[in-house]
């Protein structure tokens, strides 16, 4: 049949088990994405050779490239499931999970480590409360259209993936956890306690772990501007390396490197 | 033993409640089926609500209110209500603290843009991505908190139910691990559910997969009223889709994007070949007031008339056109990015340049868990009073899309952001005066009760597990979802919602004859959808019930045959005979449809709001012309 689309994805039980390959013939719809397939399967789950099997896992929620949940490789290039349009790949489609996370089921994958990272370099600015305080503080166009496209990351991976210098045993934190920095060190109260999150990205895994293959920017669905972030965090940990010599008088009892 | 506090969801409302407990010093187990920072709160885009007044039009938060009351066609207790809209500016403030990157002024103050249902320039907004913002607002903040030790989350765990001890007061949950598939019991002193709507039971909406409804479902059948449920708003602009349909947020409309069809009908040319004066821009010419802002019922309605009615839909298809294309690219990028990338990167097509096809999409529940509010004679919310966004059952709450509280028929755009952080910010302090009062008198949870609680949970996923009939449930989900979009969205008929009522007695039929499709015990997606699904067709079945009973038109809920005739005058309060026919229609249906579960099927009793005795704002004829 012509209107068929090949779809072949690598399955797996959980991590110790031999991953395989099954392939899936499911009807071709106008618009359709690589999620509208898996969801067919779900509704039929036989492979082409017409052998029963289960429904493949796979994540995701908002089915428009917002929350980062579905990201997978896809004919060898790691994306989001939701915007991979089934017209505009190359067919058979390959379907595979992210190999720098810890495989939990076939195109499932465990990203704790991102949100780790975010608690290592406090990807927060630290309010007073939720009490009726005011207004913020007044801020440019320019910096908060700088801010709002950082501010855009969802934490999917894709920069991690692409990135050589992540691999299982290495530490480096990757350029989301990077570029986030940024985002809260432009605010004027993140400002504040820029230093904590510099501190952050200073040692095993930090910064200086990046090997400037740019890889990431390229990978970015939101076109966040990560080598820009990488370059700009890199400059700012040297300047707090500085200070932190000059200044190590001053310092003694104080915050040492947040962890 | 200190108290336990379980928070349950992790989209704004969840994590709202979560900080104001962490806040105030309290440990927290959240509970959430994704990270929560790829909760559905990311799909908002427009902005949130707030009379902070910046342009110089004397807007209010009393203003707000009434807004808010009178798109909701007066449905909502009115104290909760004005409560939000006076809390609301400093929400903003708040969120704008947290460092929320929101659209600026050239003198760096917060801008605002309009909405639907206001003529108030109401409403802070991030792009077009201001739910996905605000979340990670709040997401960054609970991650300092579960730095600090104070929250701990529980993310791919599924709710499956509360603990009813024998008083029938809620002392904690079950919930199912859905990576290992074990079951586990935990005690609580106060449960808040934040578990969003149920869109999914729709089959495609502009929800994410996640929103199947399932908790609210499951608490629905142990015993949690649940309220309006067939108030379902249909947004007027989506993109349809094959897995979903995705949101063009009305914000588009805000920054004076507009709607029409060719005047000629099945015309093949291009939208942007179209000439001027051969396009009908039918919601401008029918509400001069309010043009393409009217309300999102009203919107959908029109497009349905349009369409359906009229057959002019654009190329004899079910769209007419939403159009940017006269906004100049730069501005469209500023305000509008988001949803400009969406449409691009789904259709193929620039919005910026070409007229987007658009058809209206179930997007949002106004009902759901029936909670209730402690006011003063004053109509102001008590603070910290125990019974704000408590359910009927002692110790269960319910804050944000799943509570039924605050939108009436009809929810205003950019409300609901709102709403959920409001909704979070009394029920984390109301859950504590709950909890420290009742560990005076009831003491730690009995572990008898907490094993009791996993048992059962264990023998119905054992009975799920053996499943081996011939129906696939995920083919149930969908027959169930193309049956709610038939019955029961922006027309809707009583004789097709008697016809609806057998077919789902069928479809629950059907699933008792479900293959569960896989047994193992690893990320079973089809065994945890097989339990929700159940619990998305317990929703299905209340929402057609509520339709089929309520014969009126309020709000998202219409029926043609019993409608308000059109009042002969300008203003409706001129026409006695109006008049009449609306008051009289009110002293029947200005009451909350309150349903609940019996094995026979949906019990639903219609109640008189408790507010409307002594009301902030008498009810007046709902009207946009």
């Amino acid at each position: 049949m012509p209107d068929n689309v090949i779809v072949r994805i690598e399955r797996c039980d959980g991590p110790g088990h031999p991953s395989h390959w099954e392939e899936f013939h499911v009807d071709r719809r106008p618009n359709a994405n690589v999620i509208s397939v898996l969801m067919q399967i779900q509704r039929n789950p036989v492979t082409a050779e017409g052998k029963k099997t289960t429904p493949p896992a796979w994540d995701a929620a908002c089915l428009e490239e917002v929350c980062g949940s579905c990201t997978m490789v896809i004919n060898g290039k790691v994306r989001q499931a939701c915007s991979a349009l089934i017209d505009k790949l190359t067919r058979p489609i390959t379907l595979q999970p992210m190999k720098k996370f810890p495989l939990v089921r076939d195109l499932t994958v465990d990203r704790q480590k991102m949100f780790d990272a975010l608690k290592r370099v406090r990807a927060w600015v630290p309010i007073d409360g939720t009490y009726d305080l005011g207004p913020g503080p007044k801020q440019s166009p320019e910096v908060t259209e700088l801010r709002y496209v950082l501010s855009t990351c969802m934490t999917c991976g894709c920069c991690l993936e692409v990135c050589p210098q992540v691999a299982p045993g290495t530490a480096f934190l990757g350029a989301a956890a990077i570029s986030q920095v940024r985002l809260f060190d432009l605010h004027p109260t993140g400002a504040m306690n820029a230093s904590e999150r510099l501190h952050g990205l200073m040692g095993e895994g930090g910064v200086t772990d990046c090997g400037k293959a740019a890889n990431c920017v390229d990978a970015c669905p939101k076109g966040i501007p990560l080598t820009s972030s990488i370059a700009d965090m890199a400059r700012e940990t040297t300047k707090q390396a500085l200070k932190d010599w000059f200044f190590r008088d001053e310092r003694k009892g104080g915050a040492g490197p947040a962890g | 033993m200190a108290e336990r506090y379980v928070v349950v969801g992790g989209g704004l409302a969840g994590l709202m409640t979560v900080i104001k407990l962490a806040e105030a010093g309290k440990h927290v187990d959240v509970f959430s089926i994704v990270p929560v920072k790829r909760s559905h709160s990311v799909c908002a885009q427009g902005g949130i609500n707030g009379a902070v007044n910046t342009k110089g039009e004397g807007d209010h938060p009393d203003i707000h209110l009434k807004d808010t009351l009178k798109g909701g066609d007066f449905l909502a207790e009115q104290p909760p209500v004005k409560g939000m809209c006076y809390a609301a500016p400093q929400i903003i403030y708040l969120l704008d603290r947290m460092g929320v990157p929101f659209n600026r002024t050239s003198e760096g103050l917060l801008d605002f843009r309009r909405f639907g249902g206001t003529l108030h320039h109401r409403t802070a907004f991030a792009g077009a991505s201001t739910g996905q913002q605000l979340l990670y607002a709040l997401d960054e903040q609970v991650r300092r908190y579960e730095h600090d030790g104070l929250v701990r989350k529980y993310e791919y765990w599924e709710y499956l139910s509360f603990i009813k001890d024998e008083q029938g007061a809620c002392r904690g949950i079950v919930a199912l691990d859905l990576r290992t598939m074990e079951i586990e019991a935990f005690a609580a002193d106060a449960v808040c559910l934040a578990t969003g709507g149920p869109g999914i039971v729709y089959g495609r909406s502009t929800n994410s997969t996640i929103n199947t409804g399932s908790a609210n479902g499951r608490s629905y059948i142990d015993g949690a009223i649940y309220a309006n449920a067939e108030f379902v708003q249909v947004h007027p602009t989506a993109i349809p889709g094959e897995d979903k349909h995705r949101l063009m947020s009305e914000s588009a409309r805000g920054e004076g994007g507009r709607v029409w069809v060719p005047k000629q009908k099945g015309d093949k040319r291009r939208g942007k070949d179209i000439p001027e004066n051969e396009r009908w821009y039918f919601l401008e010419e029918k509400y001069p007031r309010y043009g393409n802002l009217v309300p999102r019922d009203v919107g959908s309605r029109e497009i349905f008339a349009v369409v359906k009615d009229l057959g002019m839909g654009v190329e004899g298809q079910d769209a007419v056109y939403l159009d940017v294309s006269h906004i100049p690219a730069a501005i469209l990028d500023r305000k509008l990015g988001g949803i400009m990338d969406i449409y691009e990167k789904f259709q193929g097509v620039d919005p910026r340049h070409e007229p987007m096809k658009i058809f209206p999409a179930v997007h949002y529940s106004m009902g759901g868990l029936w909670c209730d509010y402690e006011a003063d004679a004053k109509n102001d919310m008590v603070a910290g009073s125990p019974r704000q966004q408590m359910t009927n059952i002692p110790g269960l709450y319910a804050a944000g899309e799943c509570d039924y509280a605050y939108h009436g028929a009809n929810r205003l755009g950019a409300n609901s952001l709102l709403s959920c952080i409001y909704a979070g910010m009394i029920a984390g302090p109301a859950m504590i005066s709950y909890a420290r009062n009742n560990m005076k008198t009831k003491g730690d949870v009995p572990g008898s009760l907490l094993a009791a609680g996993k048992k059962q949970w264990d023998e119905r996923f054992n009975s799920i597990y053996r499943m081996s009939g011939p129906e696939n449930p995920y083919v149930i989900g969908q027959q169930m979802g193309d049956l709610m979009i038939k019955s029961a969205t922006v027309v809707k008929h009583n004789a097709q919602l008697d016809v609806a009522l057998g077919e789902i007695q069928g479809l629950k039929e059907s699933w008792k004859r479900c293959n569960v499709l896989d047994t193992g015990r690893t990320v079973n997606q089809s065994a945890a959808y097989v339990n929700q699904l159940w619990n998305m067709l317990e929703i299905a079945h209340l929402i057609l019930k509520s339709s089929r009973l309520r014969d009126e038109s309020r709000g998202s809920h219409y029926k043609p045959e019993f409608v308000l005739p059109k009042p002969k005058t300008a203003k409706p309060t001129d026409d006695p005979e109006f008049m009449a026919a609306w008051k009289a229609r009110n002293d029947r249906w200005l009451r909350n449809s309150m349903g609940s579960w019996t094995p026979e099927g949906p019990r639903v009793e219609f109640q008189e709001l408790q507010s409307l005795k002594n009301p902030i704002l008498a009810p007046e004829p709902r009207h946009y012309d």
